[in-house]
């Protein structure tokens, strides 16, 4: 059972979190949360879930002994959890699923969603085709430009994608366009929030979804090693694929639970996206309150990570919240750092990384190094990087 | 009496419903505020609504996103809305001022900072889009100990109950959003809107504004008739858009004369 008991009843972890949303969406935000209180336990529709998980997904995703990898390192032992290989090879679907059999409960026939590398989009598309409902992804039309193998997936899934043009033009402005269309067409939408951010429920209910990532973990680590791991490592933009390794952890003692943010050029630089690693300062945006990156009139400042993923100015609340209460550590890796634990991961293993979780492999290493060899440190490896290899030709000077 | 208070009460007694034009503080230009302020006031403005520039305007349509952008080119933040304020005031003593903004920037320097400048300023009231009342109880507690009015949206999904709620919490006027959706978005229902307005009145002796979708003279005058306060916000915003240095100052007072003109005669 666990002891861990978060958020309260409307939304809050500690100071963090909350409902920070304009009126018109106070009754959807409401509507959603009552029915997510009514099926959140429900046996039949967590039956359909963990039917989808299993046969839609490929679920449970293996736990992967990095030996070759440890070797090399010549520390700590390195577990990769392998959410590469789910299917549309990220984490991201975990949720998706989760939320459209919901939105399908609520008899909500269209889906939205916001997207940055465009993972979360295509978990969207993906679910939404198979269930039947319209899609519309939201995407800042810097990452349509960035990412175009993955917004051709989304049409070739059916889901019609609208590049967003206003603000930075990335992911936090997806979202904005994502909340417009959700307040003007509230009576027939829902809103598939693609990480542990925006407003009550979202930060709780994505992570329950996402939370099978430690509930498995917890288990198979037990059948591999004989005992859970002394680190578990994740990396954090919005920090979903974090929080749901994490949660199931929260309460087992001698677990040290290590976020990993995106430091882009270094913190020192001003360029990154790690508001916790940075201190920045506690505000609201996207219906949450939590740290996030800012100047000093409380304008939102423009992130840089070479991973779209982590290119975000916030971070979900409940990370904030770990933080503060001092049971997980946060801790930034650059994009350089990142792209060195890219390469040779595909070069030690034979699995080629996204570059979000390449943040979490370059700091798992980094630890190792420091531990003994009969210690663990379990990497969520958080999705693939077949998606990438645009960029990492392009900062190679590689024309593909 | 508050300035609201006193601006509502004397339209009340000559039978007139208020104007409440809404502009973006710092668009097109900062330099152009202050004397756009004036020449609402000039030419009918019974109280302005003065947009508070931010980074992430979720709640806006297009129209009032793009004037927060050209506000943010000139660095434009809550400092810089205050002190616009503050000139108005120096030949202005009687019209309300509004602010119109997000949290962030307000929490940026705390409510209890926030409230202290605000009041040095001379603003007369503060709606917080993104500052349900569920989650501001501190921030109205600091605007009301110094005579600010927290202003409230409501809005066609808000049930009775939580009307109820909003009104306990706010005062000088409260502000129905005649539309689901953005700001600027299309086709006011006004059968649907007066009864609802009958409704919140059922609930509460605050004047009632009502805005969004209000986008010329016959929608004005037909607000009009059935609220105390009609807030013309993105059309407003798109004149200016649409002007230039020259036929600026202008074009709005042609605007609000025909605006004036019509809720005059609702």
């Amino acid at each position: 059972m666990q002891l861990y008991d978060m958020p309260d009843a409307r939304g809050h972890f500690g100071q963090f979190g909350g409902t920070f949303v304009a009126e018109t969406l106070v009754e959807a935000l409401d509507e959603l949360r009552v029915m997510y209180e009514k099926y959140r336990h429900d046996p039949e529709f967590l039956a359909e879930y963990a039917y989808d998980l299993k046969h839609f997904v490929g679920r449970p995703s293996p736990i992967y002994h990095a030996k070759r990898l440890s070797d090399q390192i010549g520390g700590a032992q390195i577990f990769l959890k392998r959410e590469d290989l789910n299917h549309t090879g990220a984490h991201k679907i975990n949720n998706t699923i989760g939320q459209a059999l919901l939105a399908k409960r609520m008899g909500k026939p269209r889906v939205i969603a916001e997207t940055g590398a465009g993972q979360h989009g295509v978990a969207t598309a993906t679910i939404a085709a198979r269930l039947g409902l319209e899609c519309v992804v939201y995407m800042g039309s810097e990452d349509v430009k960035r990412q175009a193998p993955n917004v051709f997936r989304m049409k070739l899934l059916g889901a019609t994608v609208v590049p967003v043009e206003s603000g930075s033009k990335t992911l936090k402005d997806a979202l904005n366009e994502a909340m417009r269309d959700w307040v003007t067409n509230v009576h027939n939408t829902f809103y598939i929030i693609g990480t542990v951010a925006g407003p009550h429920p979202y930060p709780m209910m994505v992570r329950d979804f996402q939370a099978v990532i430690g509930v498995e973990a917890k288990e198979q680590m037990m059948e591999m090693a004989g005992r859970q791991p002394d680190a578990v490592v994740a990396c954090v933009g919005g920090g979903s694929n974090a929080m749901g390794i994490f949660y199931p952890y929260i309460d087992v003692p001698n677990v040290r639970l290590i976020g990993v943010e995106a430091a882009g050029h270094g913190i020192e630089t001003g360029m990154h996206a790690a508001p916790l690693t940075a201190n920045s300062p506690v505000g609201v945006l996207h219906g949450n309150r939590t740290y996030l990156m800012q100047d000093a009139d409380g304008q939102i400042i423009e992130t840089h990570s070479v991973s779209a993923g982590l290119d975000y100015p916030g971070v979900g609340p409940e990370h904030a919240w770990l933080k503060d209460i001092k049971r997980a550590e946060y801790v930034a890796i650059t994009d350089d750092e990142a792209m060195s634990a890219f390469h040779n991961l595909c070069r030690t293993e034979g699995i080629i990384p996204a570059l979000e979780s390449s943040h979490a492999l370059a700091h798992a290493q980094k630890m190792a190094k420091t531990m003994s060899k009969d210690q663990i440190v379990l990497v969520n490896l958080s999705g693939r990087g077949d998606k990438d290899i645009n960029t990492v030709a392009k900062l190679a000077n590689i024309t593909l | 009496m508050s300035r609201i208070q006193t601006t509502f009460a004397t339209l009340k007694q000559q039978g007139k419903t208020a104007l409440i034009p809404y502009i973006t503080a710092g668009d097109p230009h900062p330099k152009h505020t202050v004397n756009l302020m004036h020449t609402l006031v000039k030419n009918g403005a019974d109280m302005i609504e003065l947009g508070v520039p931010f980074s992430d305007p979720m709640a806006d349509g297009p129209v009032i996103q793009r004037a927060s952008e050209r506000a943010l080119v000139h660095k434009v933040g809550l400092t810089a809305v205050l002190d616009m304020v503050k000139e108005f005031r120096q030949t202005n003593q009687t019209t309300p001022i509004v602010l119109m903004g997000y949290a962030n920037p307000i929490e940026a320097i705390g409510p209890t900072v926030f409230a202290d400048r605000a009041k040095a300023a001379d603003v007369d009231g503060v709606i917080t889009v993104d500052y349900p009342p569920e989650e501001c109880g501190e921030f109205v507690k600091e605007l009301r100990a110094r005579d600010i009015d927290p202003v409230f949206l409501l809005s066609p999904t808000t049930e009775p109950k939580r009307v109820e709620l909003i009104v306990n919490q706010a005062s000088g006027f409260v502000y129905y959003v005649s539309l689901k959706g953005v700001t600027g978005a299309a086709n006011l229902d006004i059968v649907e809107v007066s009864a609802r307005v009958a409704s919140i009145r059922q609930q509460t002796n605050l004047p009632v504004g009502v805005g969004f979708g209000i986008r010329d003279a016959a929608t004005a005058k037909a607000t009009a008739a059935i609220a105390d306060a009609v807030v013309v916000g993105s059309r407003m915003v798109q004149e200016i858009e649409a002007s230039n240095d020259d036929n600026l100052l202008e074009n709005v007072a042609a605007l609000m004369k025909e605006l004036k003109t019509a809720v005059d005669a609702a």
